[in-house]
This record gives C-alpha cells, sequence and structure tokens, in this order.
C-alpha cells in the first residue's frame, strides 16, 4: 500500500469532481506527492546520520536531533497528503452508496429509473446536486482545514521556514553548549518553500472550487425561484408536494449524464 | 506477497461487508497501513544503528538494545495488522461456499446457464442466516486481535512514550550505562498516532457489531409476527423426503434477493419464488 495504490483509489473520485477539482488532483500527485517521492525523500535521506555535533560524547547527537527535529519535514508531508487527498473518499463513498440505490431501483423494475442496464448504472457520471453537493463542499472544506493546520504545524515547529546551517545545543548529555551541524540546509531550504508553495495553490484552489460551488447553488436557486414566480396562482399544497418528488425523482434518476438518449 | 497483495485479497471481501465494514477498511489501509509504509518505516529505520550507548565495551549496544526493544515496534504493527485483517477471509470463504450452493441449486432447478451463473457471482450476498454468524465472529476476532496488541504493547513499552535515554546494566556492559535512543519524539508521535487509529477501528468493530445484533433481532421480531414462514416447516416430519424438501427451502430462504428475483421472473418457478417471499 503505497502513493501508487491511492492514486488508483483516488483516480475514481475524478470522475465526479468539478474542473477545479480536477486540477486540484493533478497538482496533488505531479508537484506534491511525485516530488517528495522522488526527490524530497532523498535530500532527507541522510539528514540524522550526517546531523554532526561538535562533541565526542556519546548519545548528545541523538539528543540535540530529536531536539530540533521533533517530526521531520518529510513525514510531516506525508501525512499532510494522506490527510487532505482523504476527504475526497467521503465524495466517492456517496457516489457509491447512490449508485447502490439506483440499481436496486433497476433490480426491482422500476419504471421510473430510465436505464436500459447495470453496466449503464456504474458508467454513469452523477451531477453535484442535493445531498451529494453538501458532501462535496464538506471534504473540500475539511482539505482546507487540514492543510492550514498543517502548514501552521510547520510554521509552529520549525520558527519560519528556513533550515538553519548550525544550531546550539545543550541538552543533557551534552556538555555545556555544543555546536551542531544540519546536513544540506538550502536544500533543504528549496525544497520546503517549493511544497509551501504548491501548498498555497491547493489551498487557492479549493477555495476557488468552494465559490464555484456556491455560486452554481445560488444560481440554480434563483433559476427555480424565477420559475416559480411565474406560476403563482398553482401554487397549493399538493403541487408543492408533487413538485418536490419530482425533484427528489430528477436528482435520483433523471439528471445524469448518459452516453444515448432514450 | 506485500501489503499490496493483502489490499487485492481483501478489496474482493469489501463487496460483502456492511456500510460500517467498508469504512473500517479504508481506516486501515489508509491510516494505518499506508501510514506504516510511508512514513512509520522510515522513522524506525536506523533503530538499531542511531542506538548509541556512552560506552566503548563491545558487545554493549547490541546487548541493551536487545533488551530494551525485544521486538520493534514496526514488526509489532505490521503483525497486528495481518492478524486484524485477516478474519475477513473467514467471510469471503463463506461467501464462496454460498455462491457455490446456489450455482449448484440453479443447475438442479434447471438455471444453469451461463447468464445466471455470472448474475449469482456478481450479486451481493445479504448477512443473514449462518453467514451472519460467520460475520459477527470475524468481527469478534478483530476486536480481541487489536485489544490483545494493545495490551501487548504496553506490557513491553509501558505507557506508549518513548524516551531519549535508557539506563542499561545487562552483561556486558560495565556498571550502569547511558543509552540513547534515535528520533524519540517522532517515534512518540507516530506511536500515539497508531494508537489512536488503532483506537478508532475498535469503536467501529463495535459499532459494526451492535448494527448486526439490531438487524438480527429485528429481522427476528419481523419473522415472530408473521408466523406463517418457510421456516416452521423446518421443525416439522423428519421423512426423508419431506427433510430433502425442507432442506431446499432452507436453502431458497437464505439466498439473496437477487436470485429470487432471478427465480421469480421465470413463470415455471412460480411455486419456489413464493416459498422464497416468506423470508
Amino acid at each position: 500500500m503505497d502513493w501508487g495504490a491511492l492514486h488508483t483509489i483516488l483516480g475514481g473520485v475524478n470522475k465526479h469532481s468539478t474542473s477545479i477539482g480536477k486540477i486540484w488532483l493533478t497538482v496533488l500527485f505531479i508537484f506534491r506527492i511525485m516530488i517528495l517521492v522522488v526527490a524530497a525523500e532523498r535530500v532527507w535521506g541522510d539528514e540524522q546520520d550526517d546531523f554532526v555535533c561538535n562533541t565526542l560524547q556519546p548519545g548528545c547527537k541523538n539528543v540535540c536531533y530529536d531536539h530540533f527535529f521533533p517530526i521531520s519535514h518529510i513525514r510531516l508531508w506525508a501525512l499532510q497528503l494522506i490527510f487532505v487527498s482523504t476527504p475526497a473518499l467521503l465524495v466517492a463513498m456517496h457516489v457509491a452508496y447512490r449508485r447502490h440505490e439506483k440499481k436496486r431501483q433497476f433490480r426491482k423494475g422500476d419504471q421510473k429509473c430510465e436505464y436500459k442496464d447495470i453496466e449503464e448504472i456504474r458508467r454513469q457520471r452523477f451531477h453535484i446536486e442535493g445531498s451529494l453537493w453538501w458532501t462535496y463542499t464538506s471534504s473540500i472544506f475539511f482539505r482546507l482545514v487540514f492543510e492550514a493546520v498543517f502548514m501552521y504545524a510547520f510554521y509552529f515547529m520549525y520558527d519560519g521556514y528556513q533550515m538553519p546551517r548550525l544550531v546550539k545545543c545543550s541538552a543533557s548529555p551534552c556538555p555545556n553548549t555544543v555546536d551542531c551541524f544540519i546536513s544540506r540546509p538550502t536544500e533543504k531550504t528549496v525544497f520546503t518553500i517549493f511544497m509551501i508553495a504548491v501548498s498555497s495553490i491547493c489551498i487557492l484552489l479549493n477555495v476557488a472550487e468552494l465559490c464555484y460551488l456556491l455560486t452554481k447553488l445560488f444560481l440554480r436557486r434563483s433559476k427555480k425561484a424565477g420559475n416559480r414566480k411565474h406560476h403563482p396562482n398553482h401554487e397549493n399544497k399538493e403541487e408543492t408536494k408533487q413538485n418536490e418528488m419530482n425533484e427528489l425523482i430528477s436528482d435520483s434518476c433523471q439528471n445524469t449524464v448518459i452516453g444515448f438518449s432514450s | 506477497m506485500n501489503w499490496a497483495g493483502l489490499y487485492t485479497v481483501l478489496s474482493g471481501v469489501n463487496r460483502h461487508s456492511t456500510a460500517i465494514g467498508r469504512i473500517w477498511l479504508s481506516v486501515i489501509f489508509i491510516f494505518r497501513i499506508m501510514v506504516l509504509v510511508v512514513a512509520a518505516e522510515s522513522v524506525w529505520g536506523d533503530e538499531k544503528s542511531a542506538f548509541t550507548c556512552n560506552t566503548q565495551q563491545p558487545g554493549c549496544n547490541s546487548v541493551c538494545y536487545d533488551h530494551f526493544f525485544p521486538i520493534s515496534h514496526i514488526r509489532l504493527w505490521a503483525l497486528q495488522l495481518i492478524l486484524v485483517t485477516t478474519p475477513a477471509l473467514l467471510v469471503a470463504m463463506h461467501v464462496a461456499y454460498q455462491q457455490h450452493q446456489e450455482k449448484k441449486l440453479l443447475v438442479l432447478t434447471g438455471h444453469g446457464d451461463p447468464k445466471h451463473m455470472e448474475e449469482v457471482k456478481k450479486h451481493k450476498m445479504r448477512i443473514s442466516g449462518s453467514l451472519w454468524w460467520t460475520y459477527v465472529c470475524s468481527v469478534v476476532f478483530r476486536l480481541l486481535f487489536e485489544a490483545v496488541f494493545m495490551y501487548i504493547f504496553y506490557m513491553l513499552y509501558p505507557g506508549y512514550q518513548m524516551v531519549r535515554l535508557v539506563k542499561c546494566e545487562a552483561y556486558p556492559c560495565p556498571n550502569t550505562v547511558d543509552c540513547f535512543i534515535s528520533r524519540p519524539t517522532e517515534k512518540t508521535i507516530f506511536t500515539v498516532f497508531m494508537l489512536v487509529t488503532s483506537s478508532i477501528c475498535i469503536i467501529l468493530n463495535m459499532a459494526e457489531l451492535v448494527y448486526l445484533v439490531v438487524r438480527a433481532c429485528a429481522r427476528r421480531g419481523q419473522h415472530s409476527s408473521n408466523p406463517s414462514s418457510g421456516k416452521s416447516s423446518f421443525y416439522g416430519h423428519k421423512l426423508s423426503s419431506e427433510y430433502k424438501q425442507n432442506e431446499i427451502n432452507q436453502l431458497l430462504t437464505e439466498q439473496d434477493s437477487s436470485l429470487k428475483d432471478m427465480l421469480r421472473r421465470n413463470p415455471g418457478m412460480q411455486e419456489k419464488g413464493d416459498r422464497c417471499s416468506a423470508c
């Protein structure tokens, strides 16, 4: 189970995302996960072995390393990427649940469901409406929260994003104050800034996607309100109920991208 | 055979699980196995090479490491994950057996064509009857293994925190020697993370158990209020031909609704379809 498997799992979610969502997923996999795996892991590979302290005191190096690096950048990024990509699975679960309901309706022989066979249900793409809209929006919200939390954790733990060349350590058993030297500080700073920049781009994409979804929702609501205004005399209880039922049916069955028309 | 192989094997089980079971499987693979592979293994990678003791005595390092780390966290987690995920294979085996029975029944009733055979393979089994017991046993075993491993962790590494310094006096170390563990804070963070996800999995398993029991009781309540169910004939005379007929009835009542649909759609088999409607 590695990044490839995560890519397989999330590739399925891609089908039901907005265009901004698809761009976000691409940025995530190419500019963050791939960079992490092919480049950043090598840079941090010798972080403890090449962390050298100006002392022969056994244990001083271990203790100082632990003091200055409570959790390595690489691990933080790995956790951040896992947490940021998993809300998309909420959407995948919701879509799977809807498909399951439609398959059940199809099997019962429900006339309202216009499908030729079960394969069509499997292949179709759902529009982001109704309860799926709420699930999708929640997933984007959680992504934003996780991104922000991890960026703050980075800033808090490493006092800014720059990696110094020299740190002074006086933790026991080091005698007095000892100079310790970090390996590849400039390269690490470059990659840290790169990952922060891409993280910010992802945050912007998520914010844009949220705005897009909200705008779409308001437009749809104002269209419906406009339609209702044109027929004020027909607004009684039974018709409202019928309209709601129609909306439910159209939500679940009819508003889909089918390959061919009936 | 590696974690990816296990993922392939268990993805098939996913189809016959409850919704909570699927969430549990996702949590296991994404938040435990994946974190173990991409992050935790590199944290513990240099645990022995960077374990330093304040002595020049040869052998002291090895002996002290062995004394404080009888089995590494990584290996314990790997064992835990393997043992916790394998009870799901009981369910897979039972489902395969039921599918085999269904196919036999279809052949007996004259529906042995390839289309119906494919239908049997594709449809989702309902968790009822003996499959329910197998499923519940698998959930109980999962809970048991999780609890046992959490206890073992606690016994081997009292508290879940990794200390920076341990004092060792095992032979051949001279007197008491200070030994320093590598990356203790990072290890503590990951230990706590894995502990939290393990607790979440335990809660999910308990929720699934409660859900299954409640569903079974609700179904029993429905059956008892409808006394003309097919099962009442099961307690009738055990004459050989009636007994065989009762066994066929029982097989039919345990099958999934799609199979009932399949039989119902064929008008020649209407009688047997009627018996199924009592489930």
